[in-house]
């Protein structure tokens, strides 16, 4: 990759895009009241890929649901360019693991599925655009029950992109995939994002995962969750992933949570 | 296994249930019970009088009238219960007291509303394929990923739209499922309502042949044509199965 397209959170700095202010979330459950989410606050740039780091369970995919306008926190508010979260809006798109792109379609049928406003012309260039974009030439006509779990992540992204919005959550997105297929969809979601510059909130409990993509990385806590720590990663694209720094960053992550990091 | 072999024995295995069947006719000395040959022959009679395609065409036509009626009923009312939790909890125990019924129960009240006609067999067969429809069908509407639900809201989509584009297609195999069920039940049902509510059919042919004269070779001829009609209306509904919009919703791959 060239040192072109490298980035630094610096650059990536204009105003804040998102704007989380002290959102709290209390479900009711059989009479009990469960704290999920405790006074979060966190901003996140305009093109800039933050991961929200936190235990399994621990409300982090519930902050995201909220931020997606599919939840409705108990108190607190978010903003996107200073406009409330009322509902879910096409201009920002919840990306969720494979299991979201729609069966009965073909490839290009679901990365064109939000397109249906544009004229037919525009839309089957947008769908081109974007089964390249995602390395799916060839597979336009295939359903997902043909494809693998990589390939059916490859066309939630491209269906999100194709509508083309401001921002991007992916919650847990490469979950369910084999760690090989994984680490390569981080570095085509990497190549997307620079070529795209979407603002991203990415919901991980992989702190790996969280090191080698985003530019920040919200640390949160165990049930109730609040935001223990926000690191940022000042590591430029493509990232040595032994490199002393990168190894500072995650260690210092994995002490943070607790964990020794010796197997 | 070869391709000739999927073919070879299955024949093979009907060829030696036909023949256990004459020697067993043979040996037993039966006058009751047909021989194949006997079956065959009476066929042929049926044809020739010009009471087969009629008989196949009247039990065909009750089931088709009967369970279209059950689908472009059964749908809708399945869709809405599917869609509104509170529409379901109100009609639910009503559904559940129903579905238990046999269809034939309702043969008296049939008769005493529609008289000895096609109405009768037709409202029967729209009473036993009317409930599987419906209920296949709302639990394939209340069973749609709400990840696929959101993934629709998300895009902006109008609820009409969101039904159109998401909720129906993801609920449809399970919608499928249920035709199938129903279409099964009402090829068992229409046989048992022309012996009694009507006078034709392949229902009619089996206890006619029986009542007039004893013709046992007759009431076995009908009983092999509803088999092989019914495994024809079975695998034609299985081919839709097959589409690729709703293969996924199907285990077997």
């Amino acid at each position: 990759m060239a040192q072109g397209v490298t980035t630094t959170p610096e650059r990536a700095i204009e105003t804040a895009k998102i704007n989380v202010r002290g959102v709290n979330m209390v479900f009711k459950r059989d009479g009990n009241e469960v704290n999920v989410l405790e006074n979060i606050s966190l901003q996140a740039r305009k093109g800039e890929f933050v991961c929200i780091l936190g235990p399994s369970g621990c409300g982090k995919s519930t902050l995201l649901n909220i931020a997606g306008g599919f939840l409705k926190a108990t108190s607190g508010s978010i903003t996107i360019d200073g406009e409330v979260v009322n509902g879910p809006d096409p201009r920002r798109i919840f990306v969720f693991q494979e299991r979201g792109v729609f069966p009965w379609m073909t490839v290009e049928g679901n990365i064109g599925f939000g397109l249906f406003k544009l004229s037919a012309e525009e839309r089957r260039k947008r769908i081109a655009y974007y089964v390249k974009l995602v390395g799916l030439q060839g597979f336009e006509q295939a359903y997902p029950q043909e494809l693998s779990g990589g390939m059916k992540q490859r066309v939630e992204v491209a269906r999100a992109l194709a509508v083309n919005p401001d921002v991007l959550y992916l919650d847990e997105p490469f979950g369910a995939l084999d760690s090989i297929t994984r680490l390569i969809m981080r570095s085509e979601l990497l190549r997307i994002w620079e070529a795209e510059r979407k603002t991203i909130l990415f919901v991980t409990h992989d702190i790996e995962e969280s090191v080698q993509l985003a530019d920040r990385v919200i640390v949160m806590s165990a049930r109730p969750a609040t935001i223990r720590r926000i690191v940022e990663i000042d590591i430029p694209h493509p990232r040595d992933i032994s490199s002393p720094r990168y190894l500072e960053l995650r260690d210092s992550i994995f002490e943070e949570i607790g964990l020794a990091h010796k197997v | 296994m070869k391709r000739w072999e999927s073919y070879f024995w299955p024949l093979l295995a009907l060829g030696i249930v036909l023949i256990l069947w004459r020697q067993g006719v043979v040996y037993s000395g039966t006058k009751v019970f047909p021989s194949p040959f006997d079956v065959q022959r009476g066929l042929a009679e049926l044809i020739r009088k010009g009471l087969l395609w009629g008989y196949i065409g009247d039990s065909l036509f009750r089931v088709g009238v009967g369970y279209a009626l059950a689908i472009v009923l059964g749908i809708p009312a399945g869709i809405i219960l599917g869609w509104y939790p509170k529409a379901a909890t109100a009609f639910n125990p009503v559904i559940q007291l129903m579905r238990p019924i046999s269809p034939l129960a309702w043969i008296p009240l049939s008769i005493v509303w529609f008289g000895v006609s096609n109405l009768a067999a037709i409202f029967l067969i729209f009473m036993a394929s009317f409930f599987p429809v419906v209920v296949a069908t709302m639990n394939g509407v209340h069973n749609v990923p709400p990840m696929m639900r959101n993934a629709g809201i998300n895009f902006g989509l109008s609820p009409a739209d969101l039904f159109r584009r998401v909720i129906f297609p993801a609920a449809l195999p399970q919608v499928l499922v249920g035709l199938r069920i129903a279409l099964g039940i009402s090829w068992l049902v229409v046989v048992a309502a022309e012996m009694i509510a009507v006078d034709s059919g392949l229902g009619y042919l089996i206890i006619d042949s029986r009542n007039a004269g004893k013709r046992y070779d007759l009431v076995v001829a009908g009983m092999l044509l509803i088999g092989v009609i019914g495994l024809c209306l079975d695998l034609s509904i299985r081919r839709v199965e097959l589409l690729k919009s709703v293969r996924w919703g199907f285990r077997n791959e």
